[in-house]
């Protein structure tokens, strides 16, 4: 089997890749999303506690 | 612990998607596009049972009146979506070549749709209550009551006639091709661990965003 009919999936491609390109999309869109908050909120602390101590 | 899932769950992956399209033979009916069913069936197993947690989680919130439990219902409502979301589009996906059709009123696909819209629920009253613990409370009690819907889902293939075949691994054994069985279980668990993985993130950000004020928190090292 070359990669060619491999990724044809025996004329399914489009169905079977469009399942698993849309699923590891949503896994690194929520990956990317979950980091950049964990992010935020240490920003916001560091802040936060900046401001308290100039007080 | 986080990375200990993360890195579990990524290895089984590899393994599962390697299983799913190296391994496991053509289905002898429907030839290539039943290797959806190795991201469509780890897709719905979890959007029922994190709805499940979730609704657990928020009961105890709700009952006990403890705080982080509330959380770890919000922590997991997100990713309860969007697998709901992944589980409806990869079965529509399937459904196309399959039934010659995206989308049907099928009772099991109909039920699917409305678990996707208690978690958006969920997430859209939580975020427009303004104060975190009344907000748990409202949400909790939504959470409690669509749960009625996880069981219909799961049974919607035996009481109606449905269109969506019903389920191949049974109590009483399966019929189905070993290798499939090995892929399937692979990328079920590497689900499982991945919704963990991201799940326990996610509660961290809302423990520092909600306990922002407690003198605890300011004195994390990883906020320094």
């Amino acid at each position: 089997m070359n990669w060619g009919e491999f990724f044809a999936m025996k004329g399914y491609g489009l169905y079977v890749w469009g399942s698993f390109g849309v699923a590891l999309l949503i896994f690194i869109v929520e990956i990317a999303l979950v980091r950049h908050r964990r992010a935020i909120a240490l920003q916001q602390l560091r802040l936060l506690r900046d401001a308290g101590e100039e007080e | 612990m986080v990375p200990w899932f993360a890195w579990l769950s990524a290895v089984l992956f590899a393994v599962g998607l390697y299983i799913s399209f190296f391994v496991a033979p053509m289905d002898a009916q429907q030839s290539e596009a039943y290797r959806i069913m190795f991201i469509h069936v780890p897709a719905s197993i979890l959007s029922m049972f994190i709805y499940l947690i979730m609704a657990g989680y928020a009961a105890l919130g709700l009952i006990f009146n403890t705080r982080l439990s509330s959380m770890m219902a919000s922590a997991l409502a997100p990713t309860g979506a969007l697998f709901a979301f992944l589980s409806l589009w990869t079965g529509a996906l399937w459904g196309k070549p399959m039934w010659g059709a995206w989308w049907v009123w099928d009772a099991r696909l109909t039920s699917e749709l409305i678990l996707l819209f208690l978690y958006l629920g969920f997430i859209a009253l939580h975020a427009s209550i303004d104060d975190p613990r009344r907000a748990d409370r409202a949400a909790a009690l939504l959470a409690i009551v669509g749960s009625v819907n996880v069981p219909i889902i799961y049974f919607s293939v035996k009481w109606w006639n449905t269109l969506h075949q019903g389920s191949t691994i049974k109590f009483t054994g399966t019929s189905m091709h070993v290798a499939m069985q090995q892929g399937m279980y692979t990328m079920l668990l590497a689900c499982w661990l991945y919704a963990i993985a991201v799940t326990l993130t996610r509660v961290r950000s809302i423990i520092l965003e909600r306990e922002r004020n407690a003198q605890w928190v300011l004195e994390l090292s990883e906020a320094k």
